[in-house]
């Protein structure tokens, strides 16, 4: 079976071949570019196609498949009813499939369910870098606040933190966000 | 308590009545939150709603109706209780084609005469080698169907003696300057983006086409209106709130400047202003001609979804996608638009509403005064280029008296 998979993020797309390399019988094929996407899959041929929700050729690539279905291996959208649920949840998860008409269900699905989990695993691990981010600049204000506090009042590193520690605990709030209050208040003053 | 609704739309000025409704606070006035999901293909917008993201989204009308009869995909209901507004789209060709059909750089061509023009050139590109090209939006869209109503009607057969190709919206300016296409019809702020680079020359509207063109709808799943009956007709009363807004010259540049935010086109605001206000730069650098009703979206419950107008719409899609015409399909294909629930919606408000729900279209030259349930009802000039009229009540006569 072969597998066309259209994602403009490369590193997404790598994530989803090394999924679905686990299947037996499959051929992945990588398309990353917009320039040429229609010649390329014409000249590939491919079973299955998967393309993630942001794509901007999704339209360009539906009117395609239409035009292809006067060819003697036209594509369909993946549509049997039957399988709501499936195409439910790999919507859900940002990708949409398109499959070779009268290609079993059976050899379906198998697919689409890699390609949703990897579409979430990857989905995963963008959050978590966006968290290990945020984390990362939380520290810098934390670390500019304690300077702020170790300036202009004297403080050691350990007391000016103890001082934002306590600020926090009294007003409910989190640490970095007294911080952020105080950087911000700081700035001001300095007119910066 | 406060009703939330989820509205998927695609970057485009005619997106803008739900969003200055939430943006004014209208929707707020109707105890409605409004949030947005914004996508770059018609085919993410429809399956966000097909699967749930969204309550009702931005749509292009032809693709609620295939959509209904199940082109290309087994079939699901919308519903279309409201019309974002009609027309709204310039025809766009590359210089070397504005030039060679003798299009006016100081005001906009005149369709006939461009038309035949253009079908001299078809014949002499296509007989060279290299058909004319021509980018739509989406094959089942307002822009393909006017496009081909105005080739057919001016000579020239779509797909024998020019092609028409799928161009998403953002990148027409790129497929006009490397000449993967030669010209487009689209919405804006896409036509003057390719202006401002110089790459395409503004040389029709479609409202020159059909005055009172119909466009976008807010499409829903039948059974989503159902469930959320009482929010869509609060919807509806803070979408005609925006629409008043919105057509307010003092307003115009307020308004460009919320839709050209981040969340929204994230556009230029000059661009945005040139449709809102209806004054267009036909060619870089010149000044702005005035054309009224280039986007119209208000006046002559400009919104109320008109059955004729999914009617005629179903005849283009019998027309080019070369199907039989079913009068059970068309039947369906009507019933996709629901003044019901427009009607429902407005009923003992300042609004105005229709007294009919079906009309000739393409038939009136002047003012005319028509019957309404309530208000006064006006309508203006609705005519089509040729001067055909649309009797919703013969489809098969109507489809019999054109080219294909």
């Amino acid at each position: 079976m072969r597998i066309a998979v259209i994602d403009e993020s490369a590193s997404r797309a790598m994530v989803i071949r090394e999924g679905l390399a686990q299947l037996d019988g499959i051929e992945i094929f990588l398309l990353s570019d917009r320039a040429g996407l229609l010649a390329q899959l014409a000249e590939i041929a491919p079973d299955v196609v998967l393309i993630d929700l942001g794509n901007p050729s999704r339209d360009v690539l539906e009117e395609y498949f239409a035009v292809t279905r006067a060819l003697s291996r036209p594509i369909a959208m993946f549509v049997s009813q039957s399988d709501e649920e499936s195409i439910g949840a790999s919507i859900d998860a940002g990708v949409s499939v398109y499959v070779v008409d009268g290609l079993a269900a059976s050899r379906i699905r198998p697919v689409l369910d890699l390609a949703v989990r990897r579409f979430n695993a990857f989905a995963r691990l963008q959050s978590d870098l966006d968290e290990a981010k945020s984390k990362l600049a939380e520290r810098d204000t934390i670390d500019k606040a304690k300077r702020i506090l170790m300036q202009s009042r004297k403080l050691t590193e350990p007391e000016a933190y103890g001082e934002l520690r306590r600020k926090a605990m009294q007003a409910s709030r989190r640490i970095a966000d007294i911080a952020e209050a105080l950087v911000t208040a700081h700035e001001l003053m300095e007119g910066d | 308590m406060t009703e939330r609704l989820v509205i998927g739309f695609l970057p485009l000025v005619d997106a803008c009545l739900p969003i200055l409704a939430q943006e004014h606070g209208f929707a707020a006035e109707e105890g409605l939150e409004l949030d947005f999901l914004r996508d770059v293909s018609w085919a993410t917008v429809l399956d966000r709603l097909l699967y749930g993201h969204s309550d009702a989204a931005h749509l292009l009308a032809p693709l609620a109706i295939a959509t209904t009869l199940g082109r290309g995909r087994p079939p699901q209901p919308l519903v279309a209780p409201f019309v974002l507004g009609l027309n709204g789209n310039a025809i766009t060709f590359s210089p070397e084609l504005a030039d060679a059909v003798g299009a006016p750089r100081e005001k906009l061509g005149d369709a006939k005469s461009i038309g035949s023009a253009l079908a001299v050139e078809a014949k002499r590109r296509a007989s060279a080698g290299r058909k004319l090209r021509f980018g739509v939006v989406h094959r089942y869209s307002s822009h393909n169907y006017m496009l081909r109503y105005w080739l057919a009607a001016c000579g020239i057969t779509p797909d024998d003696d020019v092609e028409i190709a799928t161009v998403a919206p953002p990148f027409v300016a790129d497929a006009l300057e490397s000449s993967e296409i030669d010209g487009t019809c689209v919405g804006e702020p896409w036509s003057s983006v390719a202006v401002e680079r110089g790459v395409g020359r503004i040389v029709l509207t479609t409202a020159q086409i059909w005055r009172r063109g119909v466009e976008k709808v807010l499409a829903m799943r039948e059974d989503r209106l159902e469930k959320r009956r009482h929010a869509v007709e609060a919807l509806i009363r803070a979408m005609r709130k925006a629409g008043a807004h919105f057509v307010d010259p003092a307003n115009w540049e307020k308004n460009a400047a919320i839709l050209a935010g981040p969340r929204y086109l994230d556009a230029s605001a000059e661009l945005i202003l040139r449709a809102i206000s209806d004054r267009l730069v036909l060619v870089r650098g010149a000044p702005p001609i005035h054309y009224p009703d280039f986007m119209f979206q208000h006046r002559e419950a400009a919104n109320f979804p008109w059955v004729s107008q999914a009617e005629w719409l179903y005849t283009q899609m019998v027309r080019w996608d070369r199907m039989h015409f079913d009068a059970h399909d068309a039947r369906k294909a009507g019933g996709v638009f629901r003044p019901d629930v427009y009607r429902s919606a407005l009923t003992d408000t300042d609004d105005v509403l229709p007294g009919a729900s079906s009309k000739v279209e393409g038939s009136l030259t002047g003012k005319t005064a028509v019957s309404s349930q309530q208000g006064t009802m006006v309508l203006e000039e609705n005519r089509f280029f040729d001067g055909r009229t649309f009797d919703p009540d013969n489809l098969p006569g109507y489809l019999a008296g054109l080219t294909r």
